[in-house]
């Protein structure tokens, strides 16, 4: 059982690590949630979960995994642990700060035989004993054996439950991170982006070497450092085109959340699909045009490039030239994405267009075909697997 | 485990009971428990209740964006040994005279394991977490200038919390036991305001909770009222006599309750509040 609701749990994409698995076993182990089940579910979650926007997931997993489960006892029988699963798990799974660990804690060959021996330990510890609500029930094992594809255990029905589980609330659901981005969240993720370095120009007092210097020359040797900072430079491509209209508020709070997060962040604004100009000030738009080239000749290739935009448009619009609803374009759209994919390494493009949609809009498929599929849904969860794309 | 180890809450505190499994679990495992939630939802508080609650010393460090790691080991007074060093003092010479304990330093040498709080670990360097994993891990650190290894006595109970400013590392992440603070439904928060205020009456309690409450779910809020504004609200309440009728439930959407400023603060919200009751008033005549 504990194994199933494991795998479980990483199927619904929460992050748990084996280190934190062990850790709820050993808790379990020292009696930490002896009496009810509501303990061992608030127990699990504390060891599980670290984020709460995961707790509403991580409540769904263990309403379907312990639906029916009545006795706790059923939960510490000592199964076969799906040894090849684990083994599998583990590599695919464990950092090698992880993979340490457990190396001196058990060795690897250990490692099966401690879980085991811990469940068994369990079950000794609670069986016959009056702590457990019962030992009666059987293990669902027993009637169902173990499926390492994850056939649903416990859903027989044939036990009947009244009360309305804590887990089954959802009393975390507003928390659930697909739901809510706000200048705050995009802050939090766009973070993720920096990296803080010592370039530039000298700003510091460096007293240590200051001190050194100065003992060993024997007069007053100021030295300085240059100031640690965030270090990451982006530019950024917003689109306004017409059809950008329903999406303005996330995009103008991921604007503002951008500017506060980023020392070197440029943007321009575009229409619909990049040309051979962009715009820097969007009120301006008809008087100072930016050629392209100049954006991409004045920022280097280490700067991270991002563009917002629906990509919804007429095909046309981005392989034709004279495409554009706008204005006569000499080069078709795509020839300059492609330009500016092949000037920077790291680029991503963010669709506030919900991803289900994606499939309906041709335009959408070109452009993260010519992004070599780096398109992200505009959520917090898209965001935050454009900024891992971004930070290789 | 004995009643003496266990922490359920105190006279003063409140705890639920996901919070206590939380705890103990940290405690018994000797594993961080960070702390996450709303502002004013009691995490700071709790690392007072507990270290009152098992009869241990509290250690404090309030984290500041200026904070560094290291300066919870120790800090090394360069400045101080230059000046020294220029005067042509004595004490120069002995390099203890220049490394100032840090928190964690002063944990480790406790006498009895103490709860140590790291208050808003998230206001830090995004790096800050990262560069005490060791420390919290092994609860020893070593002394470059000095040469000694320092360990802990006894490992403390370590309480983080955070109000998620920024996201924390994984690795910092899996060592510890997580527990957010949900914001107090109403039930959980009458025994909150009773901890506070036993005398209160329960009408006015149950009037200022319903009001409270509707402020709360105002749409657009820049900062929701949070249990210390409460606990403030309610003290004004009692000390200017106001009475229940005043905050009677039915009007609520369109007078203003009184001492409101104890409530909202933010200056947008109070005009967005005003306007609201004003247009809701109207609509009614
Ligand atoms: N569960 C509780 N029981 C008793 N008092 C509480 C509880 N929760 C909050 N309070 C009261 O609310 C006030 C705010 O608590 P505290 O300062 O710990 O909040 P916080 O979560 O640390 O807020 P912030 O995020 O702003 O630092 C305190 O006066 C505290 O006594
Ligand atoms: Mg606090």
């Amino acid at each position: 059982m504990f194994t199933h609701f494991f795998l479980e749990l990483r199927k619904a994409n929460l992050p748990v690590s084996i280190k934190e698995y062990l850790l709820l076993l050993e808790a379990v182990k020292q009696g930490l949630a002896e009496y009810k089940v509501d303990d061992f579910y608030y127990l699990s979650r504390s060891a599980l979960v670290k984020d709460e926007r995961n707790l509403d997931k991580f409540d769904r997993v263990f309403g379907h995994v312990f639906k029916g489960l009545e006795l706790l006892s059923e939960l510490f029988q000592p199964d076969n642990i799906p040894e090849d699963w684990l083994r599998k798990m583990a590599e695919l799974h464990l950092t090698e700060e992880e993979k340490a660990d457990i190396e001196a804690m058990f060795g690897w060959e250990k490692l099966m035989e401690e879980l085991k021996k811990r469940l068994e330990e369990q079950q000794e510890r609670h069986q016959g004993g009056n702590k457990w609500i019962g030992t009666a029930g059987k293990s669902p094992y027993g009637a169902y054996g173990y499926n390492p594809e994850g056939v649903r255990i416990g859903q027989d029905g044939t036990r009947n439950f009244s009360a309305v589980k804590v887990w089954d609330k959802r009393e975390f659901k507003n928390l659930d991170d697909s739901v809510e981005l706000g200048t705050r969240n995009i802050k939090v993720a766009l973070r993720k982006l920096r990296r803080f370095a010592r370039e530039g120009a000298i700003e510091e007092l460096d007293l240590p070497d200051t001190i050194r210097s100065t003992a060993r020359q024997g007069w007053l040797d100021i030295k300085m450092v240059p100031e640690r900072h965030n270090a990451v430079k982006v530019l950024i491509f917003f689109d306004i085109g017409g059809s950008m209209s329903p999406h303005v508020k996330i995009c103008e709070e991921l604007f503002s959340a951008c500017k506060t997060e980023f020392r070197h962040l440029q943007y321009y604004y575009f229409h619909n699909c990049l040309y051979e100009y962009v715009w820097e000030d969007n009120r301006r738009r008809n008087t100072d045009p930016m050629p392209t080239w100049n954006v991409l000749h004045t920022y280097g290739c280490d700067y991270k490039v991002i563009f917002v935009g629906d990509a919804s448009m007429s095909p046309y619009e981005i392989a034709m030239p004279g495409g554009s609803v706008e204005f006569w374009n000499e080069e078709a759209g795509e020839a300059w994405l492609r330009r500016v994919n092949d000037t920077y390494t790291h680029c991503a493009w963010l669709n506030p267009v919900p991803k289900r949609h994606w499939q309906y809009t041709p335009s959408i498929g070109m452009i993260s075909d010519l992004f070599e599929n780096r398109m992200f849904e505009l959520t917090l969860g898209g965001l935050d697997a454009a900024i891992k794309e971004l930070s290789h | 485990m004995n009643e003496q180890t266990r922490f359920t809450g105190t006279d003063s505190y409140v705890a639920t009971e996901d919070l206590m499994v939380a705890v103990n679990a940290s405690v018994t495992l000797q594993r961080p428990l960070l702390i996450k939630g709303e502002p004013g939802t009691g995490k700071t508080v709790l690392a007072h209740e507990v270290a009152r609650s098992l009869d241990k010393k509290l250690i404090e460090w309030h984290i500041k964006s200026t904070t560094k790691a290291q300066q919870g080991l120790y800090e090394y007074d360069a400045v101080d040994r230059l000046r020294d060093s220029q005067l042509g003092e004595q004490r120069v010479h002995d390099i203890r005279n220049y490394i100032k304990k840090g928190k964690l330093w002063e944990a480790f040498e406790a006498d009895t394991a103490p709860v140590l709080l790291i208050d808003e670990i998230d206001k830090a360097d995004i790096e800050f977490p990262n560069d005490l994993l060791l420390e919290l891990d092994r609860m020893e650190f070593h002394v470059y200038e000095t040469q000694e290894t320092i360990q802990a006595k006894h490992r403390p109970i370590v309480i983080i919390t955070s109000n998620n400013e920024k996201e924390l590392p994984d690795a910092f992440l899996r060592r510890c036991f997580f527990h957010y603070i949900r914001f107090p439904d109403n039930e959980t928060m009458e025994r909150i305001v009773d901890v506070h205020h036993p005398q209160l009456k329960k009408n006015l309690l149950r009037a200022a909770l319903r009001a409270f409450y509707d402020i709360r779910e105002i749409p657009g809020m820049k900062k929701k009222p949070s249990t210390s504004e409460l606990l403030d609200w309610i003290k004004l309440l009692v000390v200017e006599d106001i009475s229940p009728e005043a905050l009677k439930s039915d009007d609520m959407k369109t007078i203003l309750p009184p001492l409101y400023g104890a409530l909202v603060k933010n200056e947008q919200d109070v005009h967005q509040f005003e306007r609201l009751i004003f247009m809701a008033r109207r609509g009614q005549n």
